[in-house]
């Protein structure tokens, strides 16, 4: 549960740190009147951007507890670490070239060049689909190599914390299509900037999160695992 | 709003906030089924969770009936009792509880309280409750389910929950699975809204510190919620792995009936952690809420401010953080590490400490009030004393030495059953009894209330102050007969018989109450906006009930705290929060 403490550790220090702008000393019952809020306004255009915010913390808390889990069950005797197969180097490339793209579609949208947006948009949208096919395809070549859901701990994890991250990506491409939709339908560009900037940092998130599940996976994070534990034990 | 005589004050223009626009319903099934107005979803949530703890409490009956007079319903077996005692825990905690709390005040109350329109997501917050609903349906469909719902006690822990002798085993204990997980991705939805609206969507001078604390319980309640349930979340599906697809994340290789199983080295102490870890936090899901409400119910009536405002705000985030560190206090036999179990009694005792300022402050609020026996004060005060006592049983069970011999004993289930399950039902009761007038316009009866009131709070007191007692004796729980031993008395056998009288009678009130929340619809007073004559915004809403929208042309703004009761030259004994002008030692200053 470490891994998980640590996570919420951030969490509750990003809180404490919004919290200590917000005047908790102040002593109300005295204040009558109109205050000057200062920082502490509620500004109603980062609505969709708190939202979006406190959604991935939920996301970030559930797969830090699914590694947390992770961790403990890798420490039995039974545990075989699964050969991650080779196509997932070459998905992760796909889920980048995704980002990117939204990271470009971003940037064309705010310079409201609607056209390269959609195109970018596009274009984030096919390696998305293309990076689940390859996690599907990942998941078939492990289980042609006699690698079952249930042979193995570290099998099960995989699947399960591929699955999971697939549904996020599903999600994803939810709503990016949405967006992609509503590029076309030419929407205020100020608007679809924003929609841009919601799913640009959504894709992000999901491939931050992919990359710690690589490093999991892939033994890359054991050698730190093991030092963590050597600190703690 | 009150009539003021003297300085009036200087009238600030409403916010300059862009109006979100709403969707206004269209026809009957877009007005009261698929509405996405927060105050229409927030009866749907309070009636669905009601329904089930209906359930519930049909249950609790059932069980009680069995333990004094074993074998007199046929239908009960050992499998029956375990499939009651698990759906009756799950149920309350999680489908009553909690859905009523977050779902039904924190929707009706956060936009109102806090000058908003609506939540800031209408069309998500929709979608949370028909989610919730489709937990709730598939959670009393394993009722029907072929072999019943699981009898594997509300902590579903493995192995036994999966296990052949365990009753429900196999689409019971899927449904509960899959149920809790459709739970959880609904209330999410919800809890984004509330959190965010708190965060977004309060109105002009609306600082976070002149909250209603109502508001500041729920909201805290709602961001441990979302950091907790994950962890339930995660435990259901690789619980559903090892049930469905033969993983063993959970489960160790085991021999059941003389044939070896297929699973090995899993790790059933595992699921303790995660389910805790969700567990615990859970516990401050239900109290932080009714904490909020409560004082909020004995500032009002008792005509008084609340006293230590900001140290009320402090200890509920600071309850809020430290509950995520205490997990582990429910695993004392779990044969961890005795330091481990150190560490988690000295946190779960250091917790005590933000709770007792509260109980402090509750009662300095009352002290020299001008205290008013209303039913709502009638319950906030029955909270008070039942939370302290549940409280007190909470600090012997806290510590390992004594946790362990009375873990498995009745002791544990009067414990929480006074601090988690009576103390927030009291306060839900109260609430429902301040904020029926609202949502209804119109007064519950009196006499009803009263009735309902002492026949709750004292039956719960007769009901599980001699639990404590049994469990003192070594009377142990979860067993569905108590058979000959040496230890249980006649005594015992008298006690569970006196109890059981007494659970059917508190239950049979409930129906009283339920009576009279139909019966007061038609024949109630006629409240007018503001019967308690409060100064929270609810209270100032131009129609009552609230129109979609809650504020007419302008959004109200915000010029004091919440709580100005019985302020020194005020022209009455409260001042709602958008009223301008100063009053008070202020007002003598200048």
């Amino acid at each position: 549960m470490t891994v998980t403490i640590a996570f919420l550790a951030i969490l509750a220090a990003i809180a404490f740190a919004w919290l200590a702008r917000q005047r908790l000393f102040a002593r109300p019952w005295l204040e009558q009147g109109i205050l000057d809020e200062g920082t502490a306004t509620p500004r109603p255009d980062m609505t969709p951007k708190v939202g979006l915010g406190l959604l991935l913390a939920v996301i970030g808390s559930l797969f830090a507890l699914f590694i947390g889990a992770y961790v403990i069950r890798a420490d039995s005797l039974d545990w075989r670490p699964v050969p991650v197969p080779p196509v997932i180097w070459f998905n992760t490339a796909l889920l980048v070239l995704a980002s990117i793209c939204l990271e470009w579609a971003l940037d064309a949208s705010r310079r409201d060049r609607s056209p390269i947006a959609r195109r970018a948009l596009l274009l984030a949208t096919a390696f998305g689909l293309a990076f689940l096919v390859g996690q599907l395809l990942a998941w078939q070549q492990l289980s042609e190599s006699g690698y079952f859901v249930a042979g193995n701990p570290s099998n099960s994890f995989f699947y399960l914390l591929t699955g999971l991250h697939g549904l996020h990506i599903i999600g994803g491409l939810v709503a990016l299509s949405i967006v992609t939709r509503r590029a076309y339908a030419s929407v205020a560009s100020g608007k679809l900037a924003l929609n841009v900037e919601l799913c640009a940092t959504y894709w992000l998130f999901l491939l931050f999160v992919w990359v710690a599940l690589l490093a999991l996976l892939s033994g890359g994070a054991a050698q730190f695992i093991d030092l963590c534990r050597q600190l703690f034990t | 709003m009150a009539e003021i005589t003297g300085d009036p004050g200087r009238a600030i223009p409403p916010a300059e906030v862009e109006d979100i626009e709403l969707p206004h319903p269209h026809s009957w099934w877009t007005k009261y089924v698929f509405s996405q107005d927060a105050k229409v979803i927030a009866l749907q949530y309070a009636g669905t969770a009601s329904a089930i703890g209906l359930v519930a409490l049909i249950l609790s009956w059932l069980m009680r009936l069995q333990l004094a007079f074993p074998g007199a319903l046929p239908f009960i077996d050992a499998d029956a009792y375990y499939q009651f005692i698990t759906m009756h825990g799950m149920i309350m905690v999680i489908y009553l509880i909690t859905a009523i709390f977050l779902g039904g005040f924190g929707n009706y109350l956060i936009p109102l309280m806090l000058g908003a329109r609506d939540m800031v997501f209408p069309y998500v917050n929709m979608l949370s409750y028909w989610t919730y609903l489709l937990a709730v349906l598939i959670l009393a469909a394993s009722f029907f389910a072929p072999g019943g719902p699981t009898g594997a006690g509300w902590t579903l822990y493995p192995p036994q929950a999966i296990l052949d002798n365990t009753p429900g085993q196999e689409a019971g204990l899927v449904m509960m699975l899959v149920s809790l997980i459709v739970f959880v991705i609904g209330f999410t939805m919800g809890g984004l809204n509330y959190v965010v609206t708190v965060l977004q969507g309060r109105t002009r001078g609306m600082t976070l510190m002149r909250m209603p604390l109502t508001v500041w319980g729920i909201f805290i309640a709602t961001v441990m919620a979302m950091l907790a349930f994950p962890s339930l979340f995660v435990a259901c599906v690789m619980l559903l792995f090892d049930k469905l697809l033969g993983t063993s994340f959970f489960m160790p290789s085991l021999v059941e009936m003389g044939t070896q199983l297929n699973y090995g080295g899993g790790s059933p102490i595992l699921f303790q952690h995660l389910f805790w870890f969700f567990g615990h936090p859970e516990v401050y899901i239900v109290a932080l809420p009714a904490f909020g409400i409560v004082s909020d119910l004995i500032s009002t009536h008792a005509r008084k401010n609340i006293f230590g405002y900001r140290m009320m705000v402090w200890a509920i985030v600071a309850i809020g953080a430290l509950s995520f560190l205490v997990w582990a206090h429910h695993m004392y036999v779990s044969g961890m590490n005795p330091y481990f179990g150190f560490l988690f009694a000295t946190t779960t005792l250091i917790i005590a400490i933000p709770t007792a300022i509260k109980v402090y402050n509750w009662v300095l609020t009352l002290w020299r009030g001008d205290i008013h026996f209303t039913p709502p004060m009638l319950f906030a005060l029955g909270f008070i004393v039942t939370f302290l006592n549940g409280g007190l049983t909470g600090l012997f069970l806290g510590n390992v030495v004594v946790d362990v011999p009375l873990s498995e004993t009745l002791f544990v289930v009067a414990h929480f059953h006074m601090v988690m399950g009576v103390a927030p039902i009291l306060v839900i009761f109260g609430a429902i009894y301040q904020w029926y007038p609202k949502a209804t316009g119109r007064m519950l009866d009196d006499t009803m209330a009263r009735i309902h009131f002492w026949v709750t709070f004292v039956g719960a007191y007769l009901i599980f102050f001699p639990m404590h007692y049994l469990g003192l004796l070594g009377v142990p729980r979860r067993y569905f007969e108590l058979g000959d031993m040496s230890f249980v008395t006649p005594s015992v056998h008298d006690l569970n018989i006196f109890i059981t009288i007494v659970a059917w009678i508190v239950g049979a009130v409930q129906l009283l109450f339920i009576f009279n929340i139909f019966w007061s619809l038609r024949h109630g007073k006629p409240s007018g906006p503001n019967p308690w004559r409060a100064t929270t915004l609810e209270w100032q809403t131009p129609q009552t009930p609230p129109a979609h929208g809650n504020w007419g042309k302008d959004l109200p703004v915000v010029y004091r705290w919440a709580y100005d009761y019985s302020v020194p030259g005020a022209p009455e004994d409260f001042i709602p929060q958008n009223q301008p002008g100063q009053f008070g030692a202020e007002a003598h200053r200048r």
